[in-house]
C-alpha cells in the first residue's frame, strides 16, 4: 500500500498548503529562533475540560508539546469498591463516568459483571443494546462534527449538525425515558422494551438520517474552507497509530482497521458483520490527519444507521431480562464469584471494565476502568508535532477527548510531582495481589 | 440547497416553544399572581414521551415499608421512617434512574411527567416526597 505523505512538500495533492507554510513561517527572521513555551490549561476557554498541554514554539510552529493530566480524577473505581454499594448501585455509577458514552460504560461494565457471575442475556436484549448503542453512536458523533466545526470557526456548520442531532436524541428520550443516560441496561438484560408502537418512530428517524447524511457529507467533505484548515493537520500517520494503541476513529482514520465490534464481537454484533471503517470505504487514501478523522466519524453514522435497520429487521422475540426479579439478582451476585472482562466500541474506541467479585460480598473486590480516550490521549504527541498555534484547538479535538472519563491520580508531594516507575507499579501490584488473596 | 432551506426556514414556524411565556415578565411574581388569578396564561411546555423518568410519586397507602427501594437506590435518596414505615424522599439527590419504580412490589412508586424541579431550597416542600 502506498500511503502518502502530507508533509512532503513534492505531494501533488497539497501543494498550496505547503507554500503557505513556507510563506508564513519560513525566513530566517530575527526572534524565528527562540522557543517560547506556551501554557494553556488547565482552566482555559478553548478547553471543554481540565487538561493542561504546555506548548512549545519557534514562531508558529509547534516544536514540542507536554500533556498533564489529572485535574479532574473523580475516583468513581473507588466509590464503586469501597462504599458499600451493591451492584445495581455500582451500575448507575458506571453510567455517570461518560456523559455521552452513558450507554457504552454499563453495557461494558453489566458484560463484565454477567461474564464474573455466570448470567446469559436473552437474545431481545442484546439486540436492544445493540440499537440503543448504536443510536448513542450517532448522537456522538454528530456532537463531535459539530463541535469540530466549531473549532475550526465554523459556526454554521455547528448549528446545522447539531439541529439535525435532536432528532436521534428524540428518539432515544422515546426509548429510554431520558435525553442522556437512558439507563437501559441491567445485569442480565435490558430495563425498557421497545414496543411495536415505538418501531414506527425509530423507522422514521432512519429515514431522516439517510436523507441528511449526503448533505451533511457534502457540508463537511466537499467544503473548501473545512478541506482547507484540515487537510494535513494533526497527521497521525498508520505506524505511530499502531505504536501509540490509538484506538477508535482516532486508529481508523489512520488506516487500521480496528475495531471491537468487528475484531471480537460481542452481545449480537457478530449477526451484523461490522467491518471496520476507514477513509478508504469513500475512496481516499487513508493519512490519518483532521479530515480523515470527519471522514471516518461520518461515515460511521451510516454504519449505525445499517446496523440499526438489520437489527429491527430481525428483532428476536421473547424474554428481555434473565432476572425480571431485582432481590432474585442480587442474590445471585451476592453468590457469584469470579472475574470478568467486557468491553464495548464506544463512540470514541474500545471501553474495557474489569470486575472481580467475591462470594457473600455484594459489593465490588476490584473495579478498573479503561475509557477510550487513555489510549488515545498518547497520539496527541505525534498530532501536535510541527503544526501551527491556530490549529490547537481542532486537533486537540479530533481524537474526541473525553478527560474526565480516563483521568488518573496524580501524585503532588511536597510541590513536586511524582511519577511512579516501571519497577514502583510491579510491586504495588504484587502487594494487591498478596492482599486479595490474603 | 442553501436557498431551499433559507425559504422554508422563513416560512417555517420557529421551534423553540414560548415557555412558560412568549416573553420575559418584568415581575416574576406579578406574573404567577395574574396566573393564579386567569388573567394570563402559561404556554404548556412540550409533551414529553410516555416513559420519560420525571420526579417519582409516591403512594403511601400502598407502601409496604419493604425497604427495597432503599437497597437498590445509587444516590441515597430514600429515607427510611420506622415509627411509620413508610419512606421519604429527598429529590434534591435523585438521578432519575427509575429503578426504584421497577422494584417497588406494590407499585407504590411511580413515575410522574414533572421535571421543573429547580429551586433554592433542597429542602422545599417541591423536593421532599413523603
Amino acid at each position: 500500500m502506498s500511503e502518502r505523505n502530507p508533509k512532503d512538500p513534492e505531494n501533488p495533492v497539497l501543494p498550496g498548503v505547503e507554500e503557505e507554510r513556507e510563506v508564513t513561517l519560513g525566513g530566517p527572521e530575527r526572534g524565528l529562533a527562540e522557543v517560547f513555551e506556551v501554557p494553556i490549561g488547565p482552566i482555559h476557554p478553548a478547553l471543554k475540560e481540565p487538561i493542561r498541554l504546555t506548548f512549545r514554539v519557534r514562531g508558529e510552529r509547534i516544536v514540542g508539546v507536554q500533556i498533564r493530566t489529572g485535574f479532574a480524577h473523580r475516583g468513581i473505581e473507588f466509590m464503586g469498591m469501597r462504599q458499600g454499594r451493591n451492584l445495581v448501585q455500582v451500575l448507575y455509577l458506571s453510567e455517570r463516568i461518560c456523559g455521552i458514552c452513558s450507554v457504552s460504560h454499563p453495557i461494558a461494565f453489566t458484560q463484565a459483571v454477567e461474564r464474573a457471575a455466570g448470567i446469559e442475556v436473552p437474545p431481545r436484549a442484546q439486540y436492544i443494546r445493540v440499537i440503543i448503542s448504536e443510536l448513542e453512536r450517532i448522537h456522538s458523533h454528530l456532537l463531535w462534527a459539530g463541535v469540530a466545526a466549531h473549532e475550526l470557526g465554523f459556526d454554521t456548520l455547528l448549528h446545522l449538525t447539531w439541529r439535525v442531532r435532536e432528532k436521534v436524541l428524540d428518539i432515544l428520550e422515546e426509548l429510554s425515558g431520558n435525553r442522556i443516560n437512558y439507563a437501559i441496561p441491567i445485569f442480565g438484560g435490558v430495563r425498557r422494551d421497545i414496543t411495536p408502537e415505538q418501531y414506527p418512530k425509530v423507522w422514521e428517524a432512519i429515514r431522516y438520517y439517510r436523507g441528511l447524511l449526503e448533505q451533511l457529507l457534502d457540508a463537511f467533505l466537499r467544503d473548501p474552507t473545512v478541506e482547507a484548515r484540515t487537510r494535513g493537520v494533526g497527521v497521525l500517520e498508520r505506524k505511530e497509530a499502531e505504536g501509540l494503541c490509538a484506538v477508535g476513529p482516532t486508529a481508523r482514520a489512520s488506516g487500521l482497521r480496528k475495531d471491537v465490534r468487528q475484531d471480537r464481537p460481542y452481545l449480537a454484533y457478530s449477526d451484523f458483520q461490522v467491518r471496520a471503517i476507514t477513509p478508504k470505504d469513500y475512496g481516499l487514501t487513508p493519512v490519518g490527519d483532521v479530515y480523515d478523522k470527519i471522514v471516518v466519524r461520518l461515515l460511521e453514522v451510516g454504519q449505525s444507521l445499517d446496523i440499526i435497520e438489520k437489527a429491527l429487521e430481525n428483532m428476536p422475540e421473547g424474554e428481555i431480562t434473565s432476572f425480571p426479579k431485582i432481590p432474585a439478582l442480587l442474590a445471585h451476585l451476592k453468590k457469584a464469584e469470579g472475574e470478568g472482562l467486557g468491553w464495548h466500541e464506544a463512540p470514541r474506541g474500545e471501553v474495557i471494565h474489569y470486575v472481580r467479585l467475591a462470594a457473600g460480598d455484594e459489593s465490588l473486590l476490584v473495579w478498573k476502568v479503561k475509557a477510550p480516550t487513555y489510549s488515545n490521549l498518547l497520539s496527541w504527541y505525534p498530532m501536535f508535532e510541527d503544526q501551527e498555534i491556530a490549529d490547537i484547538p481542532i486537533i486537540a479535538a479530533c481524537i474526541d477527548p473525553c478527560i474526565c472519563c480516563m483521568d488518573r491520580v496524580y501524585i503532588v508531594r511536597d510541590g513536586k510531582e511524582e511519577a511512579w516507575t516501571k519497577e514502583g507499579l510491579l510491586r504495588l501490584s504484587w502487594e494487591k495481589t498478596r492482599r486479595l488473596q490474603r | 440547497m442553501i436557498l431551499k432551506t433559507l425559504i422554508s426556514q422563513l416560512l417555517s414556524r420557529p421551534a423553540t416553544n414560548q415557555f412558560p411565556t412568549k416573553y420575559m415578565p418584568r415581575s416574576v411574581t406579578k406574573f404567577l399572581t395574574r396566573v393564579q388569578a386567569g388573567e394570563d396564561k402559561v404556554h404548556p411546555p412540550v409533551q414529553v414521551p410516555a416513559r420519560f423518568r420525571g420526579k417519582i410519586g409516591y403512594d403511601r397507602e400502598k407502601c409496604i415499608g419493604c425497604q427495597l427501594c432503599i437497597r437498590v437506590c445509587p444516590a441515597k435518596v430514600i429515607e427510611f421512617k420506622p415509627e411509620t414505615k413508610k419512606i421519604r424522599m429527598h429529590v434534591a439527590r435523585c438521578t432519575f434512574c427509575a429503578q426504584c419504580v421497577d422494584v417497588c412490589p406494590t407499585a407504590a412508586l411511580s413515575l410522574t411527567a414533572e421535571f421543573l424541579l429547580a429551586d433554592t431550597d433542597r429542602g422545599s416542600k417541591n423536593l421532599i416526597v413523603e
